[in-house]
């Protein structure tokens, strides 16, 4: 077992960014969780927990809250989704679980599930990690995990509670994926993801940070492992394709993130432009702004009705004072060395949905930064195909395809979860990815009548 | 057309409206009680009379229920901790201050003839309305031999009523006590001994709770406790029951000041129609402040005016008739459960109540190609986490809870009732949050009333399965 809070005390903690991220929803005290609580209605086969993709037994731990059980509710929780903690805090709650409260129907005010969650996960938060579950007793069994974001994290906590050695690799410094790097830190705090992976940690889960995996070390781990476990997430943000595209000041939605939350960055300057309209789009323009940007501007080649960003994530930044350019794209950067500019040109859409510049139409947009959130490429180099490898793994449209259920590729030693399958969904996608193919790699490796809840 | 009036008569005390405050900390001393007939009270009992007492700390605790406080409120207060004539000299403020408005003292001294004598007539002589006689108070007082002690064994209740009544000449209300198996049978010694009127209940016996941190019982007194009376909306349905057994016998019945859970207009107006003429409020009033019989008084002559009543009077004692021996309840009376699924909100707490609760007749099969009685709630449970869902993302996902039809309850979710095994229990329609979502509908099935008592006459039941060997002393 590992010493507690090993990862956490690594957090940064840089004041700066605390003060220009604070907490977007305040949490609960006992007083106010105690009487949401007593609102729930405690419905049977709850649409919530079937809308939570991790079917955590929603009115159960809300009960608990409400009985003064508090350690019972953050189990009752950490059962379903050992991510519990920042499930609460980064899921976008109002299109899953108390999207789905029969409240809605009934006065109209659905429970607050979302802060509900994260009372009682704070609750517990700097225990001795009181687990709803303990490892199993080794079974000699061993799986490798690439990437430590919430799939891989996830499907190694049920692999640990089989008894299943788990080894997590990834190239980074801290463990966490995009929880650590990539969560809007007045979301999800870098900190408490950290706090959240050392409570799998003591699951007895092996972290080894700062190692990435190529080809040829996959092999390797296949050679040593009876599993594969790839969590690996997306790629980088693709690129505009436009000429100077690496002069300074051009940066990529997910580094800027990354950057703050690490405390690299604790400030910014100047004029803004984002480009794209996907929530991540809106977390890089919402940063800036609070890292003192003076004009924060984002620029999407639809409208709004077809932006991919929830709509609560749109009211949001407009909240936070971020402009809106619809209809444009980009055409050229301008600038020496350092950005000065972007061109844009209007953009009109045809009956069949197909976009056309204007004529005549381009125009300068003033920036001193301009950021990228236009999709994430995908993994396929490390998965082989190409000339010298067979593919490891069949992909479809860059995603490795897996059979829903059990998580598992064409290849049967390996197994897949998260983004790298779904194409980019939420933190609560990646868990229940990460838990059903750990379920499902425990039921194929100790045979299938030890594989299910021995724990 | 008669205007509509809270005005009433209580045993011929003349009241300017039926909502006294119970013998309570409220009705402490004589500033307290200016200021709720300012606030609008008809009436107080006066905090019970005697030889001084002395008071422990703290003296009371509560029940709270799902977040709502106070819901049973304990107490091991004594009765007033001031000297009689300090009490009675104040009674005599108040009645100069306040001629219309009622004040009755509550009285309780030791088990002796002169000295009931004495207290009755400086109470009167004091302008007092009318007495009470605390013969309920269930402790403290009891262990020394008053209160619930004497309201416990009519014969006792008898004696000192009586006394009372050789040198009263205003209106006698007798307090009973509800810590007996037969409330009636003081009652009717109350009557015997001519007494003018009953009040009902006092306070139940009762431990609120135990601390488990200390495991001390509450109120605490140094790391002690000691059962308490309990009042409070709780206790309602026990004093509407005592309410109605006494004002149902005719050996017992007298004009009744009805006690117990009383906080709002319609629980006034529901002891009522079971025959009280007046009712006392403690808790409410030490919970919310004199403020509350505002309310009280709007409330109930708004109802009265929509039904038509003018006075008290008008409805007291309606409900009686309809209160019977439950062999006299017609047995081919037969009432579903009907769902309106328009209301339905899909929390399927009916499916599960009547499963584990009730007679398993609710079915949650709509969306499946045909009936099925045998799928239990252990069943879909485990069904339940097979499902895989996902965050839908806004414009891809038209199905998700973003798109339309997002707070619409799907069919699946909507329980079905099977009309044929529906006992028709309430048990759906009691659990539903939604008004008027369940209801429960009458179902003629051609038969004639028949009660048990019929049945019996009819020998169609033999009479031995009514009647056990022991006399019911509830009968």
């Amino acid at each position: 077992m590992s010493e507690p809070f090993k990862f956490f005390e690594q957090s940064p903690h840089s004041p700066e960014i605390a003060a220009r991220f604070p907490d977007l929803h305040p949490p609960f005290d006992q007083t106010a969780a105690v009487a949401e609580a007593n609102r729930c209605l405690y419905c049977f086969d709850a649409p919530c927990t079937t809308a939570c993709p991790t079917h955590i037994d929603v009115p159960r731990f809300i009960k608990k809250i409400a009985t003064d059980n508090v350690e019972g509710s953050a189990k009752t929780i950490l059962d379903s989704n050992i991510l519990g903690e920042s499930c609460a805090r980064a899921c976008p709650v109002n299109v899953l679980c108390e999207g789905a409260c029969v409240m809605h129907r009934y006065n109209k005010q659905p429970i607050a599930i979302g802060r509900l969650q994260r009372f009682a996960m704070e609750s517990i938060a700097y225990h001795e990690y009181p687990l709803p579950f303990r490892p199993a007793p080794d079974t000699g069994k061993s799986v490798a995990l690439i990437g430590a974001g919430p799939a891989s994290l996830a499907c190694a906590s049920e692999l640990r509670r089989r008894g299943i050695r788990a080894v997590v690799y990834d190239s980074n410094t801290l463990p966490g994926g995009l929880n650590t790097y990539g969560v809007a830190e007045y979301k999800l705090t870098l900190s408490a993801s950290l706090r959240e992976v050392d409570r799998v940690a003591h699951l007895g889960v092996e972290f080894h940070m700062k190692t990435t995996v190529d080809a040829d070390m996959l092999d390797r781990l296949e050679s040593e492992h009876d599993a594969i476990f790839l969590g690996v997430g997306l790629g980088a943000i693709h690129r505009l394709g436009l000429d100077r595209e690496e002069m300074g000041g051009v940066t990529n939605a997910l580094t800027l993130i990354a950057d703050y939350k690490r405390g690299a960055t604790t400030g910014m300057s100047g004029r803004v432009v984002v480009i794209g309209a996907g929530n991540t789009a809106i977390d890089a323009a919402n940063a800036s702004v609070r890292l003192g940007a003076d004009e924060v501007t984002m620029v999407y080649r639809r409208g709004p009705h077809q932006m991919s960003a929830f709509d609560f994530e749109y009211e949001h930044a407009k909240q936070e004072g971020v402009r809106f350019l619809w209809h444009v794209q980009p055409v050229g950067l301008k600038g020496n060395g350092k950005v000065e500019a972007v061109r844009l040109e209007r953009l009109e859409s045809r009956t069949d949905g197909s976009l056309v510049a204007v004529p005549n139409s381009a125009f300068e947009l003033s920036a001193e930064h301009v950021v990228l959130a236009i999709g994430q490429s995908t993994h396929t180099e490390l998965l082989g195909g190409g000339e010298a490898k067979p593919e490891k793994v069949k992909l479809e449209r860059g995603r490795i395809l897996i059979d829903r259920a059990t998580g598992q590729t064409t290849n049967p030693r390996y197994f897949a979860g998260g983004d790298c399958t779904n194409g980019g969904r939420e933190v609560v996608d990646a868990v229940a990815d990460g838990k059903r193919a750990g379920t499902a790699m425990a039921a194929w490796l100790l045979g299938a009548a030890d594989g299910g809840q021995n724990a | 057309m008669p205007s509509t009036t809270l005005e009433t008569t209580f045993a011929g005390i003349k009241c300017l409206n039926p909502f006294w405050l119970a013998s309570a900390p409220p009705t402490n001393c004589g500033e307290q009680v200016m200021r709720a007939f300012d606030a609008g009270w008809g009436g107080a009992v006066w905090k019970t009379i005697g030889e001084p007492i002395t008071n422990v700390s703290s003296r009371y605790s509560s029940i709270d229920y799902n977040g709502q406080k106070m819901m049973g409120l304990n107490n091991i207060e004594l009765i007033s901790d001031r000297p009689i004539e300090v009490n009675l000299r104040e009674i005599e403020e108040v009645k100069r201050r306040y001629p219309k408005h009622v004040v009755i003292a509550s009285l309780m001294v030791e088990s002796k003839r002169d000295v009931w004598h004495d207290i009755v007539k400086r109470a009167e002589g004091a302008g007092a309305d009318g007495l009470e006689l605390n013969f309920g108070c269930p402790h403290g007082m009891s262990e020394r031999g008053m209160g619930s002690a004497v309201g416990q064994v009519p014969e006792y209740c008898q004696q000192i009523s009586s006394w009372v009544k050789e040198v009263a000449r205003t209106p006698v209300i007798v307090k009973l006590t509800p810590n007996i198996s037969d409330i009636r049978m003081p009652a009717r010694a109350a009557k015997r001994a001519g007494a003018d009127a009953l009040s009902a209940i006092n306070t139940i016996n009762s431990i609120t709770g135990i601390d488990l941190n200390t495991f001390e019982p509450r109120p605490n007194v140094d790391g002690k406790s000691s059962h308490g009376g309990y009042c409070g909306p709780a206790v309602k349905p026990i004093a509407l029951n005592m309410v109605q057994q006494v004002m149902s016998d005719p050996e017992a019945a007298l004009p009744m000041s009805a006690i117990g859970g009383i906080g709002t207009w319609a629980d006034a107006a529901e002891f009522i129609l079971l025959g009280a003429g007046t009712v006392q409020v403690c808790t409410a009033a030490m919970h919310y402040g004199y403020r509350i019989v505002e309310d009280m008084a709007d409330g109930l002559l708004t109802w009265m005016r929509r039904k038509g009543f003018h006075t008290i009077d008008d409805f007291r004692g309606r409900s009686l008739p309809n209160v019977t021996d439950w062999k006299h309840l017609n047995l081919n009376y037969k009432i579903v459960a009907r769902i309106h699924e328009e209301k339905c909100i899909g929390c399927q707490l009916c499916y599960t109540a009547c499963w584990d609760g009730a007679h398993q007749c609710i079915h949650l099969d709509r969306t499946l190609p045909e009936p099925d009685t045998k799928r239990t709630p252990q069943g879909i449970a485990v069904e339940a986490p097979k499902r895989i869902t996902t965050t839908p993302i806004a414009k891809l996902d038209l199905n998700g809870p973003g798109a339309e039809g997002r707070y619409l309850t799907p069919l699946s979710r909507i329980p079905r009732v099977d009309e044929h095994e529906c006992v028709g229990c309430n048990l759906c329609s009691l659990v539903c949050p939604v008004p008027n979502c369940i209801t429960m509908e009458r179902v003629d099935n051609g038969l004639p009333p028949q009660s048990w008592d019929e049945r019996v006459a009819l020998g169609i039941v033999p009479e031995a399965a009514e009647h056990g060997a022991l006399p019911n002393p509830n009968a």
